[in-house]
């Protein structure tokens, strides 16, 4: 752009200068922008890393870039890399980050006690204790070792687990893995839904 | 998914969403996939855009039907009578595709003298014992071979006379539809079906939540098997799932009757020891011949040292299922209280399983209930916020369960592995931090199983000897030692016990303890010791097959049985549909994709006479799972209600089965309990109307994950119902106004939606009215209201015990619900 002469630059941005200049007759361009449009920038274009991950919805599996600034999630979008979705996502997933990021979530454990009318907070620790006590209690009090007929059992039907689909592979195999150990067999997920 | 097993040997999708765009004809039935499935619908965008015909079958005119170039609407619940018109079409009109159907499938198979059609016996098939309510199958077994496909017992005539009913008048009387519409989709589908073309079927949910929804799947099965369009480009059947990872959690089940791979649970009457489990589950020939090598090295992978070739593994201390443990079931215990303890994790059953008054009286019957997830979701808030609290009908203070409610960690803050609708497993990575206590579950099992392993520690009890023996070491990171999850990932993939080194694919494991391995067929996601799964070669930077993203079972194979995108001879079928093919020169299968098939068996190969495993199977035979190669237009084992799938009404319906007297599926699962009624079978004057439920684009299934997000919740706040303008007229609704939907198990209500989006039909000149229901909603979240499914009974298919909630009856009237209405 030309800065020299009497008018210097005043004259060089003139709207209608720029349009000639740049061919764009109709001026609906770039030559349309102004400056502070010109200065804007994706805010993901500050963002310290980008973690590549999937959409948590439903199993079409589109590739999401979360981008991280300062240790939080700045925003997630669509992976273009993604040989499925080529960057795009859908309602749902485009609202990933309010999923991840909204006043919904809860981050601590809640109580109920048994006839109680209120949830009360409980350290994780405690609770996390609590679960394995009545899973021992539970799985002893309901233990079949044999059927009536004498065949082996070796199973409580005291205890009974939903939900997988939504969760990883790993986290299914390991509940698959310490289940059966216990002998719990009602392991079910949406599969059946 | 035994719709897909039994008829090709795998239960997954038979194909990958981007071969969508290669179709020249797909028919999307039983599914939504604009609206629910967006971004994949993006290939039938691309197919239509290259030519292809997109027909889409749905009671309802959605966003799939105004992209497609034809609707189809037809009655909830029929969809078999509409395929077996098909099949019906495709063989009288001698449309199939004969060198696929003689070389690939089981058409010349010839059956036994004693097998009985549903047309001998009125809907029944022989071996019906209806005392017990279940068939013996031994009279649909084969006995020999009919090349010529002549033979009256041979599988082709057999179907021929199977579906010989089924003709295109008999589709318009009981689905409700245009004769010519019908022929219409026939004939196009037909068409693009050949050496030159391809046709692939797209299903969901609409499919699959019947009480014959197993035989939904197997009808289009014998349908592409017909056409010829399986394991070949733009062909195959498209199963879309509705979760992140539900395949995932179908090929390492959290399902009570499967072990990792579809190996079977164990069974207290067929396997008493490892011996019998082997010999009951172990073809002699094919793909499970290797079955002994998975188990074996399943058992090492968990067991460890403690699992030894002299104590086979620990299996006989595994536990046995003896009947159906399966949600449905064990929520009836629950209601009566036979359940104490119950860990939901990620799933919301009071809002997205049927019957959800009783499943809050199950889960008032517990001792404990764990709840984990994002939020404060409907099951975990049972006792305070339910229908029949709110109501007054039960107080808090006279709820006996303790409830513990867990945060979860999301997707962006634990890493881990999701398996999409195609089978393919795809990495996400930690990002962030979870908040405060939230955990991934992976990090609530690690330490929940550590703790119970130090309270078993000291046990001299025989019943603990499983826990003692479970290998539970992973590396733990971090100050809230979350659980590595390429670790596990890396169990699963399956290693040299010795040596520690990942397998490199599931042909290296071995049945005498010296492998070790948690998932078979996800063998070879860490192979090399890299993962796999997190691969992520940008699509752009490869062919369209896109090997290089992420990884898919079985080895890395995108598109299943494709040998049979080559001829018998191993020559491409056509230029235009060129796949896979055996390479004269190099003599070894090449093409796009990983060949489903052993890479230097040349199509001229054919088995010595008595040969077992893998050399039992012969150069033509593409579906390699099964005993013989073959694709099963009839199945003669592996079903429990019929070896072909034949029209059944729903549970409840508004019209008598005019193909057989014996009107639904036999050996449907019904709970016969007071809490549970049943409508009549047909025309129960009290509820005449057809209901279908379905999924919207702004929310996901029960809502924990959308209901709770003001973006998604503003663009779709409110639950509705769908009704014509003639049932409107009916019952005097009004657009915008409030309707109550009731049936023998309930009533919710809805705002009215006035529509020609879900039409009135005519059956055999009678009238018949439908309303629509979206279920996402509940009594929690940012937005609440009704929810469709309280309004169902517990009724379910008897092969996958799914509950039926496509097609059922009910009335509606206009108004809100009054509160305490006891229908």
């Amino acid at each position: 752009m030309a800065t020299s002469g009497p008018f210097g630059g005043k004259l060089a941005s003139w709207p209608v200068l720029r349009q000639l200049r740049s061919g764009d007759v109709t001026g609906l361009g770039a030559t349309a922008a102004s400056a502070r449009t010109r200065g804007l920038a994706a805010r993901i274009r500050t963002a310290d890393a980008v973690v590549k991950s999937v959409c948590p919805y439903c199993a079409v599996g589109c590739g999401q870039l979360v981008y991280v600034k300062d240790g939080k999630l700045l925003d997630i979008e669509g992976d273009p890399d993604s040989p499925i979705s080529g960057g795009t996502l859908c309602p749902k997933g485009a609202a990933t980050f309010q999923l991840v990021t909204g006043t919904h979530r809860l981050d601590r454990v809640l109580y109920r006690r048994p006839y109680g009318t209120e949830w009360e907070v409980l350290p994780l620790e405690q609770a996390m204790d609590m679960v394995a006590k009545r899973v021992k209690r539970t799985r002893e009090e309901t233990w079949e070792e044999t059927s009536e007929d004498g065949e082996a059992l070796h199973r409580t039907l005291g205890i009974a687990h939903l939900g997988g689909a939504t969760l990883d592979n790993e986290e299914n195999y390991l509940i698959k893995k310490l289940f059966t150990a216990l002998g719990v067999v009602q392991v079910e997920n949406q599969a059946r839904i | 998914m035994p719709g897909l097993g039994i008829s090709f040997g795998r239960g997954g999708a038979t194909t990958f969403q981007q071969d969508l765009q290669h179709s020249d004809c797909i028919l999307i039935q039983g599914s939504n996939m604009a609206e629910c499935h967006p971004v994949g619908f993006r290939w039938v965008m691309e197919a239509r855009r290259r030519g292809a015909v997109v027909i889409h079958v749905d009671p309802r005119f959605t966003r799939t039907s105004a992209l497609a170039d034809l609707h189809v609407p037809l009655r909830p619940g029929t969809d078999i009578a509409f395929l077996g018109g098909l099949i019906h079409f495709i063989l009288e009109n001698g449309r199939y595709f004969e060198e696929y159907v003689r070389s690939y499938t089981n058409a010349a198979r010839v059956l036994r003298e004693d097998y009985r059609d549903t047309e001998d016996l009125d809907g029944l098939f022989s071996g019906w014992d209806a005392e017990a309510r279940e068939y013996d199958t031994d009279s649909w077994q084969f006995e020999g071979r009919d090349e010529t496909l002549q033979h009256p017992r041979c599988v082709l005539q057999v179907l021929r006379r199977h579906y010989a009913r089924y003709t295109p008048d008999m589709v318009a009387r009981i689905c409700g539809l245009d004769r010519e519409l019908f022929l219409r989709v026939a004939r196009t589908l037909c068409d693009n079906s050949s050496r030159e073309r391809t046709s692939a079927i797209v299903y969901s949910v609409g499919w699959t939540q019947h009480t014959v929804g197993v035989q939904y799947i197997r009808a289009a099965a014998i349908v592409q098997l017909l056409l010829g369009n399986i394991g070949r480009p733009g062909g195959g059947i498209m199963a879309l799932r509705g979760h992140a990872s539900i395949q995932g959690s179908t090929d390492i089940p959290t399902l009570f009757n499967l072990l990792p791979g579809y190996l079977p649970m164990p069974d207290v009457d067929l396997t008493k020891d490892l011996k019998a489990y082997l010999r009951t589950y172990a073809s002699p020939a094919a793909g499970w011949s290797q079955l002994p090598k998975y188990l074996v090295s399943l058992l090492k992978a968990w067991f460890g040292e403690r699992a030894t070739v002299e104590n086979d593994f620990l299996f006989d201390r595994l536990p046995r299922i003896s009947e159906d443990h399966s949600h449905l079931a064990t929520v009836a215990s629950m209601a009566d209280g036979g359940v104490r303890g119950y860990f939901v994790m990620g799933q919301n059953p009071v809002v997205g399983s049927v019957h959800g008054a009783l499943q809050r009286e199950g889960l008032r019957k517990l001792d404990w209930l764990v709840v984990r997830d994002l939020a404060l979701i409907e099951t975990a808030d049972f006792w305070r916020k339910a229908p029949e609290v709110q109501a007054g009908e039960v107080r808090p203070q006279d709820i006996r369960t303790e409830v513990f409610f867990f945060p979860a960690a999301a997707h962006t803050e634990k890493d881990g592995s999701f398996t999409n609708t195609q089978r393919l497993l795809q990495w996400h990575h930690t990002a962030v931090p979870a908040p405060g206590d939230a955990r991934s579950e992976l990090h609530f099992l690690f330490h929940l199983g550590r703790r119970l392993k130090a309270l078993y520690a000291e046990s001299r009890d025989r019943r603990d000897v499983l826990i003692q023996a479970l290998t539970w070491e992973y590396p733990l990171e971090g100050e809230h030692e979350e659980t590595n999850a390429e670790a596990v990932l890396r169990e699963v993939n399956g290693y040299d016990v010795k040596s520690g080194a990942p397998v490199s694919g599931f042909e290296a494991l071995q049945d005498d303890g010296s492998t070790a391995c948690g998932c078979w067929i996800y063998s070879g996601c860490y192979a090399d010791g890299v993962n796999q799964v997190a691969r992520r070669r940008p699509g752009r930077e490869q062919s369209w097959v896109a090997s290089g993203w992420g990884w898919a079972w079985p080895k890395n194979r995108r598109l299943l049985y494709n040998r049979a995108s080559a001829d018998p001879e191993g020559r491409p079928w056509s230029e235009r549909k060129k796949y896979v093919w055996w390479d004269t020169q190099k003599r070894q299968w090449v093409g796009e994709d990983e060949p489903d098939f052993n890479v230097t068996t040349p199509p001229d190969y054919r088995p010595k006479e008595g040969a077992t495993g893998l050399e039992a199977l012969s150069g033509t035979a593409p579906f390699i799972m099964q005993p013989d190669g073959e694709g099963c237009l009839f199945a003669p084992s592996g079903l429990l209600d019929g070896p072909l799938p034949a029209h059944y009404e729903p549970e409840e319906s508004v019209m008598q089965n005019p193909l057989y007297g014996q009107g639904r599926n036999p050996r449907r699962l019904e709970w016969e309990r007071r809490d549970n009624p049943y409508h009549r079978a047909w025309g129960d004057p009290r509820f005449p109307f057809v209901v279908t439920t379905y999924r919207l684009t702004e929310h996901h299934t029960a809502g924990g994950m959308s209901r709770w997000l003001s973006w998604l919740s503003e663009l779709m706040p409110e639950m509705f119902c769908e009704v014509s303008p003639e049932l409107a007229e009916l019952r005097g609704l009004t657009h915008g106004d409030w309707a109550t939907i009731r049936t023998a198990r309930g009533a919710i209500e809805a705002r009215v939606m006035v529509t020609t989006r879900v039409p009135t039909l005519q059956l055999n000149g009678t009238t018949c009215h439908q309303i629509g229901l979206p279920y996402h909603w509940g009594y929690s979240g940012r937005v609440r209201g009704s929810s469709a499914n309280d309004l169902l009974p517990l009724v379910a298919d008897p092969n996958v015990f799914i509950q039926e909630s496509k097609a059922f009856t009910a009335d509606i009237v206009r108004g809100r619900r009054v509160p305490k209405e006891n229908p």
